[in-house]
């Protein structure tokens, strides 16, 4: 039985764990000798109060997306995705190798190739680590720590040795075609005669996690695969009495999720940087699994979650630059949010419950309670 | 290759083994009691950071190195409330506290020194420089063995002699002490330890604590003795080489030593691409060899060359029956 409504479990909980962690960083900010409420106005000019502010908190938001998606898809069939780093690393490198050596004639026939070079590879380095946890026991998380670190290796190994142009010295792949540009925001803006910044940040890419949060909720919650999905998360035996063979269920899983991983290189690669760089990836990975906890691993909650974060980075780099506060407060935040809501999800919920409990036995008072029998 | 080389190349395996060996043994602890830890490299980094401080401001690394095991205790602390008290999940605390270290490092570094996330550069009493075993210089004429002696084994400084002195004392306390025996019980089958009347939560208490010491030297030994002071990531993924060479110990403490000393051999390798070449005569680039432990740890983890099964209620929350 639910001891919790609806409205506490899926709205309270998280804003408690997520108050808890804003506390803790405002407390930061103060040990550090700053006023947490002019960075935190700092923050809001920086990330949302211009356009190009919004330009690139909706640039980072894309990113989280598809990363935080990745990991809550896993989330529901109990697998702990920690490659999303990796796999968007290797995403990266499918959008250059689509984009580098097949000349597309136009920059929406580029995307769809991209696209696709980006799902493919980040599902088949998420497949490896899927197929050796079903098949052999392997534990994922272990194993996708690794592949972070092969993608890693590999990535520079292939930039450093292939993809580099001749004579270049630092890692990075050549420019694609100027054709191939994804229209950004700004662009649009420009267009229809408003000025805007020259900056390019969030870009058509943007739309396209949009879609796929949506794609992901009827694939959860509207198709047998997602109910298949589902049913293993809670319950492994079960699933499998009910016929839902484990192994496809999890190399599936791990697709979809390396696939959504993946996704984050069309907006890095193609739509910001325009090449392929060493680290185009900049922890978004990690930041996936905050954005999932925090999002309930609902695409709902992770697009507002993702859109937080965005906020976050954005008004982090411009807190690093007007104030002596570095860009890393976004990581102790990050680190606060995934341990309030994550790890230390008991902490915040156990006295809740016994408080909802309570009002309810004082509500409804069950059949009356007779004193205990002495014992004969 | 000569003999010197051998010598240097060993010698520089020894440097790059020693944190690794410190947070394996760091990691068996906790994990044979039934706690995951993938935090071994915040705590590092953490204890790296607090060292290099401590010590920078104090002149002494003696303390700094205490500075630094309070820090990865900080950080064991939280991993324990968060994973045994709390019962939540010991991954996701772990990736936790690995971004808090990554955080945290550079924040307070920025306020206290002002260089960029960094701390002054160390020296003197303020690092641990090498130690002359007695007689090194005595023998170092003599042929073979003087170099091995005189270079290898003297020379390092005390928190290596600390690392390899921790492997048989890890060995000692794990399968011939009674808090050993229960600890080990508690990572395979907590609930027979509980109905035996010792306490779950104590030993996993105990357990995380010392896998928290373990992690600060590992840490201190990063900023004060393979390098001179702190910088940012300066961990560098060596928690999770750590926590691979765990697997491929089989959770066992003279494993953890042969495959840290192997995973220490890579990172050796990986400054000397001339030695690869002039050995095998094939041109290996670098950043492969750099990731060869991951990818042999995966083979090991697919259960290709032995299989590795990791102590039985490991990951889980101890919840007693009511």
């Amino acid at each position: 039985m639910d001891v919790m409504p609806k409205w506490a479990e899926v709205v309270l909980v998280p804003l408690i764990s997520l108050l808890l962690a804003a506390i803790i960083s405002a407390l930061v900010i103060l040990a550090i000798g700053e006023d947490p409420v002019a960075a935190t106005k700092l923050m809001v000019e920086g990330a949302v109060g211009s356009v190009r502010g919004w330009g690139y908190t909706l640039y980072y938001a894309t990113n989280f997306i598809f990363t935080g998606l990745a990991v809550a898809v896993a989330f529901h069939a109990r697998l702990f995705n920690i490659g999303g780093e990796g796999q968007a690393m290797l995403g990266g490198l499918g959008v250059a190798l689509a984009l580098l050596f097949i000349p597309w004639p136009h920059w929406t026939i580029g995307l769809i190739a991209a696209a696709l070079g980006a799902a493919v590879f980040g599902a088949a380095w998420a497949f490896i680590p899927a197929y050796l946890q079903a098949r052999r026991g392997s534990h994922i998380v272990i194993t996708t720590i690794m592949f972070n670190f092969i993608a890693s290796a590999l990535l520079i190994y292939l930039l450093n040795e292939f993809l580099k142009p001749v004579g270049q010295a630092d890692p990075s792949s050549a420019r694609f075609a100027d054709h191939l540009d994804l229209p950004t925001l700004n662009s649009v803006l420009t267009g229809m005669g408003i000025k805007a910044s020259k900056d390019d940040s969030v870009n058509v890419t943007f739309l396209i996690a949009l879609a796929s949060a949506v794609a992901v909720w009827v694939l959860m919650w509207r198709t047998r695969l997602g109910y298949e999905i589902r049913a293993f998360g809670h319950s492994e035996s079960a699933a499998k009495y009910a016929g839902i063979n484990p192994v496809r269920i999890t190399v599936i899983t791990m697709l979809i999720s390396g696939g959504l991983a993946g996704l984050m290189g069309v907006n890095t690669v193609m739509g910001e940087s325009e090449k392929l760089l060493l680290n185009s990836t900049e922890g978004a990975g990690f930041i996936g699994i905050a954005v999932a906890l925090m999002g309930r691993s609902h695409p709902v909650g992770v697009v507002i979650a993702a859109i937080l974060f965005g906020f976050l980075y954005q008004g982090g780099a411009e807190l690093a630059l007007w104030t002596s506060i570095p860009r890393e407060l976004i990581v102790v935040i990050q680190a606060l949010v995934i341990l309030f809501t994550g790890a230390l999800d008991n902490m915040v919920r156990m006295p809740l419950e016994r408080m909802f409990l309570a009002a309810r036995l004082r509500r409804a008072p069950g059949p009356e309670r007779k004193p205990a029998e002495p014992a004969k | 290759m000569d003999y010197t080389t051998l010598i240097q190349l060993l010698d520089s395996t020894v440097r790059f083994a020693t944190p690794l060996l410190l947070a394996c043994l760091a990691g068996l602890f906790s994990e044979r009691a039934g706690i995951f830890d993938i935090g071994l490299e915040g705590k590092m980094l953490a204890a790296a950071f607090f060292t290099a401080a401590v010590a920078s401001l104090t002149g002494s690394a003696w303390i700094g190195l205490m500075g630094g095991i309070a820090a990865s205790l900080v950080l064991a602390g939280i991993h324990g409330v968060a994973s045994i008290t709390f019962r939540g999940n010991q991954l996701i605390s772990g990736v936790a506290i690995n971004a808090l270290a990554a955080g945290m490092t550079v924040l307070i570094a920025q306020d206290w020194f002002r260089q960029g996330g960094r701390t002054p550069p160390l020296a003197g009493n303020a690092r641990f420089e090498g130690i002359t075993l007695p007689g090194a210089e005595a023998l170092a004429d003599v042929p073979v063995i003087g170099p091995l002696y005189a270079d290898l084994i003297s020379g390092h400084s005390v928190l290596v002699y600390i690392a390899f002195l921790a492997v048989p004392l890890t060995w000692w306390v794990l399968f011939r002490t009674r808090f050993g025996l229960r600890l080990r019980a508690v990572g395979e089958n907590p609930a027979a330890v509980d109905t035996a009347g010792v306490s779950v939560v104590g030993l996993r208490y105990a357990a995380v604590m010392i896998c928290g010491v373990l992690c600060g030297i590992a840490g201190a030994y990063l900023s004060t003795a393979l390098q001179a002071g702190f910088v940012k990531d300066m961990s560098a993924g060596r928690g999770f080489i750590a926590l691979a060479a765990l697997i491929f110990a089989k959770w066992r403490p003279w494993y953890a030593l042969w495959a840290t000393l192997l995973f220490g051999l890579f990172g050796a390798l990986e400054t000397r691409p001339d030695v690869i070449q002039a050995v095998i005569g094939l041109k290996v680039p670098g950043p492969l060899l750099g990731g060869l432990p991951y990818v042999m740890t995966v083979v090991i983890l697919a259960g290709f060359v032995g299989k590795a099964i990791p102590p039985r209620a490991g990951g889980e929350p101890y919840v007693k029956e009511r």
